[in-house]
C-alpha cells in the first residue's frame, strides 16, 4: 500500500525549473523509512501513547501592559518516578524570543534550537529581526509536517517585535493559536484557576510576576507531575529577563507558614513528693 | 571567441560569460522603462510601440503589480517576462502564508536577482533575457523603493533608473536633472525622463504610478496626454525667458 505523502512537502518549495539546488536545503521535507508493519495507522497511535504521559508539566505565559510574562516548574517525570527536579523548560530561542517546553524534551529543545537557527538566518538574510507571528508560524509548519510521526511538543512562543508582545501556542499535532493567555500542561487546569482569577491587562512586572509564580506553584501542590523550582520570566522592549527561580517547596511555606499550634496546657513538673 | 559563447556555463579565457552578456543586448533593445522614486511615490513608465490596430491594447500590459503593495517593469524578451513575473508572484504570497507578512521590496527583489542567477549557473539552460525595475512601499516603514535587476542577477537600489532602448540617455537626462519630488511631480521627471527619447504623445508612453493609498493607478491616454502639454508649456516658457534677457543686450 502505497502512502500518498505529498502532504508533507513543506513551503517554499516552488514547482518548475531545471535548476538543482546547491548546498544542503534546509527545508527540505522529511524523508525516513515507514516501518513495514501491517497496521500502520494503531503504530502510530502506539508511537504516540508512548510519549504522552510525557507532559506532565505546567508552563503559563501572559500578555499584560508592560510585555509577557513566561513562568515554567522543573519537574520531569517517568510515570511516577521523579527523573529530574532541575530542568530547563524555559527555552531561551534568542535574546527577544522565549519558548516553553511542554512533551518530549528533546523534541522541544531540538526544534526551539532549530527554529532559533531559522530566526537568525532571516534576521542576516532581511537585515531586520523576525517577527514572533513569523517565527511561530515556522515551527508550526515544521511540525505540521511531522504530523502523527509521534513528536510530542506543547510549546509557547513569546517575544517582542516590531508589533509589540506577541504569545502564540504551537503544538505537534499542528495547532497554532494567538492568544494573551495560555497555560500547557498536566497541571494547566490548576494553573488556569489561578491566573484567571488575578489576572489584569495593567499590572506592574512585580505583580504579573508575582502572579504567575503562585499559579505555577498551585498547579505545582496538586498535580504530581509538576514541581522543583517555578520559573518566571519577563519580555520587553529590550528583550527577556530571567526575574526568579524559587523552589516550590519554600514558596508553599511562604503563602501558607506554619501557625504554632496555642498549647493547651503545659506539662509542669510534679512537686516533689 | 566564438568557441566559449555556445554553453553558458563556460568561461571565456578574459573572464567572459557571453550568453550573460549577449542577453544584456536583448535587453538593450527592448523598450525604454524608466523608475523614478519620490518622497511618497514612486513611478514606472514605458515605452509603447505603436500598437497595430486590431490588437486589443489593453491585452498587453507592460506595468505590473507582484502584490498590492509591489509593481514590476521590464525591458527585453517578454516572454522570459512572464514567467520570471509568475514566480515573483507565488513567491509574494508563499511568503505571505508563511511569516504573515507582505514581501519587502528588497526581498523580492533579491529573490528575483537570485532566479535570474540560477539560470546563468545551470545546465541546458539560457539566461532570462530581459532587465527589471522593481518599485514599491516596505509593509512597515513606508519607506519607498526602487531596485534593478539584470540578466546576470546582480541588483541594486536606486533613486531613479532606465533601462532599455537609449537608456544611457536616460540616465544621463536624470542624473542631470532629479532632485527629491512629490507626487505629481514625480510623475513628470518620468514622462520628461521618457519623452527624451521617444516620440511624444501619450499613446507612445505608459506610465503607473504606486502609491501608499491608492496601489498601482495606470494613467489612462488623456491624462498622460494633459501631462506631456504641461512639460511642453514648461519647456516653452523656459526658452522664451532664456531668449528674452538677450534680446536686451
Amino acid at each position: 500500500m502505497k502512502l500518498d505523502l505529498s502532504g508533507l512537502q513543506s513551503f517554499p518549495s516552488i514547482p518548475g525549473g531545471a535548476v538543482d539546488d546547491l548546498g544542503v536545503d534546509l527545508f527540505a521535507a522529511p524523508s525516513f523509512q515507514l516501518p513495514a508493519c501491517s497496521d500502520f495507522d494503531g503504530f502510530q497511535k502506539d508511537a504516540i501513547q508512548m510519549v504522552k504521559p510525557a507532559k506532565g508539566t505546567t508552563t503559563l505565559a501572559f500578555i499584560f501592559k508592560e510585555g509577557v510574562i513566561v513562568a515554567a516548574d522543573s519537574r520531569a517525570s517517568m510515570g511516577g518516578y521523579i527523573s529530574s527536579q532541575s530542568v530547563k523548560k524555559i527555552i531561551e530561542i534568542n535574546p527577544y524570543m522565549l519558548g516553553t517546553m511542554a512533551g518530549g524534551a528533546a523534541d522541544c529543545q531540538f526544534w526551539h534550537r532549530n527554529l532559533g537557527i531559522k530566526c537568525r538566518l532571516h534576521e542576516l538574510a532581511n537585515k531586520r529581526r523576525i517577527s514572533v507571528t513569523g517565527a511561530s508560524k515556522l515551527l508550526a509548519n515544521i511540525l505540521y509536517s511531522y504530523r502523527g510521526m509521534g513528536l510530542s511538543v506543547g510549546t509557547m512562543i513569546a517575544g517582542w517585535d516590531e508589533k509589540g508582545p506577541g504569545l502564540y501556542y504551537v503544538d505537534s499535532e499542528g495547532g497554532r493559536l494567538k492568544g494573551t493567555r495560555f497555560s500547557v500542561g498536566s497541571g494547566s487546569p490548576y494553573a488556569y484557576g489561578v491566573l484567571d482569577s488575578g489576572y489584569r491587562f495593567d499590572m506592574t512586572v512585580e505583580e504579573a510576576a508575582e502572579l504567575a509564580r503562585r499559579s505555577i506553584y498551585h498547579a505545582t501542590f496538586r498535580d504530581g507531575a509538576s514541581g522543583g523550582v517555578a520559573s518566571v520570566y519577563h519580555v520587553g522592549p529590550d528583550g527577556w529577563k530571567k526575574l526568579s527561580g524559587d523552589d516550590v517547596g519554600e514558596l508553599h511555606y511562604k503563602y501558607y507558614p506554619v501557625a504554632p499550634t496555642p498549647v493547651e496546657q503545659e506539662m509542669t513538673d510534679a512537686p516533689a513528693a | 571567441m566564438a568557441r566559449y559563447d555556445r554553453a553558458i556555463t563556460v568561461f571565456s579565457p578574459d573572464g567572459h560569460l557571453f550568453q550573460v552578456e549577449y542577453a544584456l543586448e536583448a535587453v538593450r533593445k527592448g523598450n525604454a522603462a524608466v523608475g523614478v522614486r519620490g518622497t511618497d511615490t514612486v513611478v514606472l513608465g514605458v515605452e509603447k510601440k505603436s500598437t497595430p490596430k486590431l490588437q486589443d491594447s489593453r491585452s498587453v500590459r507592460k506595468i505590473v503589480s507582484l502584490d498590492t503593495h509591489i509593481a514590476l517593469a521590464c525591458a527585453g524578451l517578454k516572454a522570459d517576462a512572464r514567467v520570471l513575473i509568475n514566480r515573483a508572484r507565488i513567491e509574494c504570497q508563499s511568503h505571505r502564508l508563511t511569516v504573515e507578512d507582505p514581501v519587502t521590496v528588497e526581498y523580492i527583489t533579491r529573490y528575483i536577482a537570485g532566479l535570474q542567477q540560477k539560470y546563468t549557473q545551470s545546465g541546458g539552460v539560457r539566461p532570462f533575457g530581459l532587465s527589471t525595475l522593481i518599485v514599491g512601499f516596505d509593509p512597515y516603514t513606508g519607506v519607498p523603493a526602487l531596485y534593478q535587476t539584470d540578466p546576470s542577477g546582480t541588483f541594486s537600489a536606486w533613486k531613479a533608473n532606465a533601462t532599455g532602448r537609449n537608456s544611457n540617455s536616460m540616465r544621463e537626462f536624470l542624473e542631470k536633472n532629479y532632485k527629491e519630488t512629490t507626487g505629481q511631480e514625480t510623475v513628470k521627471l518620468a514622462i520628461r525622463t521618457l519623452l527624451e527619447v521617444v516620440e511624444s504623445g501619450g499613446k507612445n508612453i505608459e506610465i503607473a504610478v504606486l502609491s501608499k493609498e491608492h496601489g498601482l493607478r495606470q494613467l489612462d491616454e488623456a491624462e498622460i496626454d494633459a501631462i506631456v502639454a504641461e512639460i511642453e508649456a514648461e519647456k516653452a516658457a523656459a526658452e522664451a525667458s532664456k531668449k528674452a534677457p538677450s534680446k536686451d543686450t
